[in-house]
């Protein structure tokens, strides 16, 4: 019963902000509207037992992640205003019609035909989760089946950052760059 | 504890992904239409951690992590890159960036 009454709760506060996040004028606005559908979903997380995933959904996800986005609104200007003239006509109505037929497909199959998956073996979940705690297992299956997938984010990881390094640097410093790069090589060469 | 049945945080799932559809969809701002992908992406996770329970096996929890990595690389580049374009053209309205427009 408290499980339904907190997942009503969680149902009415993501969707509303999911929805203020299309009316919202402001940049910040849509931003914190967003965190707030994140923390709501983090909480349909613990409700379903993934106590790991929800602590990261929170930290990196409406932490690091929305400071990020903040941090560059407040970098391109607050006040700069969105235009608001659609240039293509009827986009704004063909973009909300095929959007309520895939939420109407969507939510037709979920309440349907989600019981051909077996959802008798969703007990299992929670024995995991008493047993060796949720966080053990996901270390245990993540640090051996997902190795590699693993190993791979970090790749992925490192890359983005050498991108970004390089689209944010100024044009001068690129100038001053290469003309210093020669100078070093024929240092070593020395 | 867990007496909802899956199928309804599906449905929330699927509502709040098309809410990101149409959102980055209708939106001009750059920065805007980001935050409704990470919307979407918030929505596939709730897919998975639904999925993950309905199976009974914790798999599904770590799709969400691999996700987590990929947006958080796609949103650092991207911001980088509206970052670029803000800086040369002065504006973040999608409509203004069309040099490859046939």
């Amino acid at each position: 019963m408290i499980a339904l009454i907190v997942f009503g709760a969680v149902f009415v506060f993501a969707l509303g902000c999911s929805i203020a996040m299309l009316f919202a004028k402001n940049a910040v606005h849509t931003a914190l509207f967003l965190v707030g559908s994140q923390v709501a979903l983090a909480v349909a997380f613990l409700l379903q037992g993934a106590h790991f995933v929800a602590a990261v959904q929170i930290i990196i996800y409406a932490g690091a992640i929305m400071v990020l986005f903040l941090f560059v609104v407040m970098l391109l200007g607050v006040d700069r205003s969105e235009v608001l003239v659609e240039p293509l006509p009827a986009q704004r109505q063909v973009a909300l019609g095929l959007g309520t037929l895939l939420a109407a497909g969507i939510t037709y199959i979920a309440l349907t035909s989600v019981d051909l998956i077996g959802a008798d073996r969703t007990q299992a979940l929670a024995a995991i989760n008493r047993d060796p705690g949720n966080v053990l297992a996901v270390a245990r299956t993540l640090f051996s089946r997902y190795l590699l997938g693993f190993e791979a984010t970090s790749v992925l990881l490192v890359t983005a950052i050498v991108g970004v390094m390089v689209l944010a640097r100024r044009v001068d410093s690129v100038t001053s760059l290469s003309a210093s790069t020669p100078s070093s090589e024929e240092r070593e060469v020395a | 504890m867990t007496e909802v049945a899956p199928g309804y945080y599906l449905a929330l799932a699927g509502l709040m992904f098309s809410i990101g559809v149409i959102g980055a969809l209708v939106r001009r701002n750059a920065i805007v239409i980001f935050m409704f992908i990470e919307l979407m992406l918030n929505a596939v996770n709730l897919m998975f951690v639904t999925f993950s329970r309905i199976r009974g096996s914790v798999d599904g929890q770590i799709l969400v992590f691999f996700v987590l990595v990929v947006a958080a690389a796609e949103a650092v580049v991207g911001l980088a890159i509206i970052l670029v374009i803000v800086r040369r053209r002065a504006s973040a309205n999608v409509d203004d960036v069309s040099l490859l427009r046939w």
